[in-house]
């Protein structure tokens, strides 16, 4: 049992999407522009694997995770 | 020219030994000379870079840059003046736009959000292309009946550039994409008309707005209120239409010849429809040919993780197919696991530049792939996967055709 907190960095989002599409529950894109929107900054254990691919995808290397085993 | 072989670096792009089949250089490349001089089809020298975290580096550090390769230092891909798509007017309209500004404001048409609202059209579009391609009976080649048309309709629906004028800019796009084909006089042309084309429709969605990308980019702003020039918007369509189809139907292709050369890759999805997603993460990974590679500017002396030192004015090739396969980044990396996950392939480039369409490109090889499945599950190659041919003389090789049964 671990939180882990996630943070976005809004100014190196290139708004690819993969995160929505792998852990729609934690992300989110703004629709004037694609950018990265943050759901849930600590997001319940069953999204931890998801969060995971997805900060480990992430094209921009716009995701990053803190705490958490 | 003629030069001995020994003293003369590799020529680049490398010769590829069959089809589905990666240079056979890449590995000891990686190896042993990660940062490895090359000379171009112009005759210009540039530095391959084919290491995992080195071309990442080089894509996303800021020290290197795309607009620098407008700098007169840079080398060319091709000796003729009209340039590559790299420093064509195009790209040049597109540098002056100011990269985050631009991709702001097209950004907003390639959300998940938008990509999942797509779905139901592309599935419909190729259940229909499927339909025509079994009436016209087995064998077919899957590139005109479905590989080409299905993403070349799905850009054309998003832009509002009517369907019946593709042939035209395919000739375009194929000149645009050359790097030997083409004589200069013929590509320049191809330019100016295919600019042409876009102004003109420009002029027509300007009179009569219809429900399209381009249609509302022109009554778009950006954060400032400003909107993106004309020269701009022609450079946008024009950009959008070529990287909307011309990759997409290369990948469509190369996947299905990937998947259908080792039969237990199809009967694995098959039985379990749920890799759908992460087999074409993996198909794009593993992609043996992967065209040309980015090219990068550059600016001040990097040092990359290999250890070697780039020069300030030097043009680097990074090649995402060869990083792709470096064992220090994905394990196994010579084999394909249709599971594999997390699975960071450098396909779609990474940072800033990364591909824009890259949620597009990933829908429709998802739908597609899926509809081939449940509609074709006894789809196989009709001839011997190693005799395909690839486009020869181009930034990208898709295959010619690919024949097949079902």
């Amino acid at each position: 049992m671990s939180a882990v907190e996630v943070t976005v960095d809004e100014a190196k989002c290139c708004g690819a999407g993969q995160c929505v599409l792998i852990a729609p529950e934690v992300f989110d894109q703004r629709d004037e522009d694609g950018i990265v929107v943050l759901l849930a900054a600590q997001p319940a254990e069953q999204w931890h694997p998801a969060v995971r691919e997805a900060a480990s995808v992430c094209p921009a290397a716009a995701i990053r995770l803190t705490g958490g085993s | 020219m003629a030069a001995n072989q020994q003293d003369e670096p590799l020529r680049y792009p490398l010769p590829s030994p069959g089809p589905l089949t990666p240079p056979a250089e890449w590995p000891e490349l990686r190896q042993k000379c990660p940062v490895a001089p090359v000379t171009l089809p112009s005759g210009d020298r540039a530095t391959l870079l084919t290491r995992y975290a080195d071309v990442r580096l080089a894509l996303s550090d800021p020290r290197l840059s795309r607009e620098g390769l407008a700098r007169p230092d840079a080398a060319r891909i091709t000796a003729s003046e009209s340039g590559s798509v790299f420093d064509s007017p195009m790209a040049r309209a597109l540098n002056a736009e100011g990269h985050e500004r631009w991709r702001r404001m097209v950004g907003r048409w390639f959300t998940a959000k938008r990509m999942r609202a797509l779905i139901p059209k592309i599935e419909a579009t190729a259940d229909r292309l499927v339909d025509d391609m079994v009436a016209h009976g087995q064998p077919a080649d899957l590139v005109p009946w479905l590989a080409f048309p299905l993403p070349v309709f799905v850009i054309c629906d998003m832009l509002g550039v009517p369907e019946r004028d593709r042939d035209d800019f395919k000739r375009w796009s194929d000149a645009f994409l050359s790097i030997s084909k083409y004589p200069t006089d013929e590509v320049r042309s191809a330019q100016t008309r295919f600019a042409e084309y876009m102004s003109g429709l420009i002029e027509e969605k300007r009179r009569d707005p219809q429900d399209d990308l381009i249609s509302e980019l022109l009554a778009a702003t950006d954060a400032e209120g400003r909107p993106m020039s004309d020269l701009a918007l022609a450079a946008t369509g024009q950009a959008l239409l070529l990287a909307g189809h011309e990759t997409t139907a290369g990948f469509i292709t190369s996947m299905t010849a990937t998947l259908l050369a080792d039969r237990t890759r199809w009967e694995r999805l098959l039985n379990d429809p749920s890799l759908i997603r992460s087999a074409v993460e993996e198909v794009l990974r593993h992609e043996p040919h992967g065209g040309f590679g980015m090219l990068r500017y550059v600016h001040e002396d990097t040092e990359v993780p290999s250890g070697a030192m780039l020069p300030g004015g030097t043009t680097v090739v990074c090649s995402m197919a060869a990083a792709n396969r470096d064992a220090d980044a994905f394990e196994d990396a010579e084999d394909m696991d249709l599971g594999r996950s997390p699975n960071a392939h450098l396909t779609f480039g990474v940072g800033p530049h990364s591909c824009l369409g890259q949620p597009l490109a990933r829908t429709e090889m998802q739908t597609v792939l899926g509809v081939l499945l449940r509609r074709l599950p006894t789809l196989e190659h009709a001839v011997d996967p190693a005799g395909l041919r690839r486009l020869e003389g181009q930034l990208t090789t898709p295959l010619v055709e690919l024949p097949v049964r079902w």
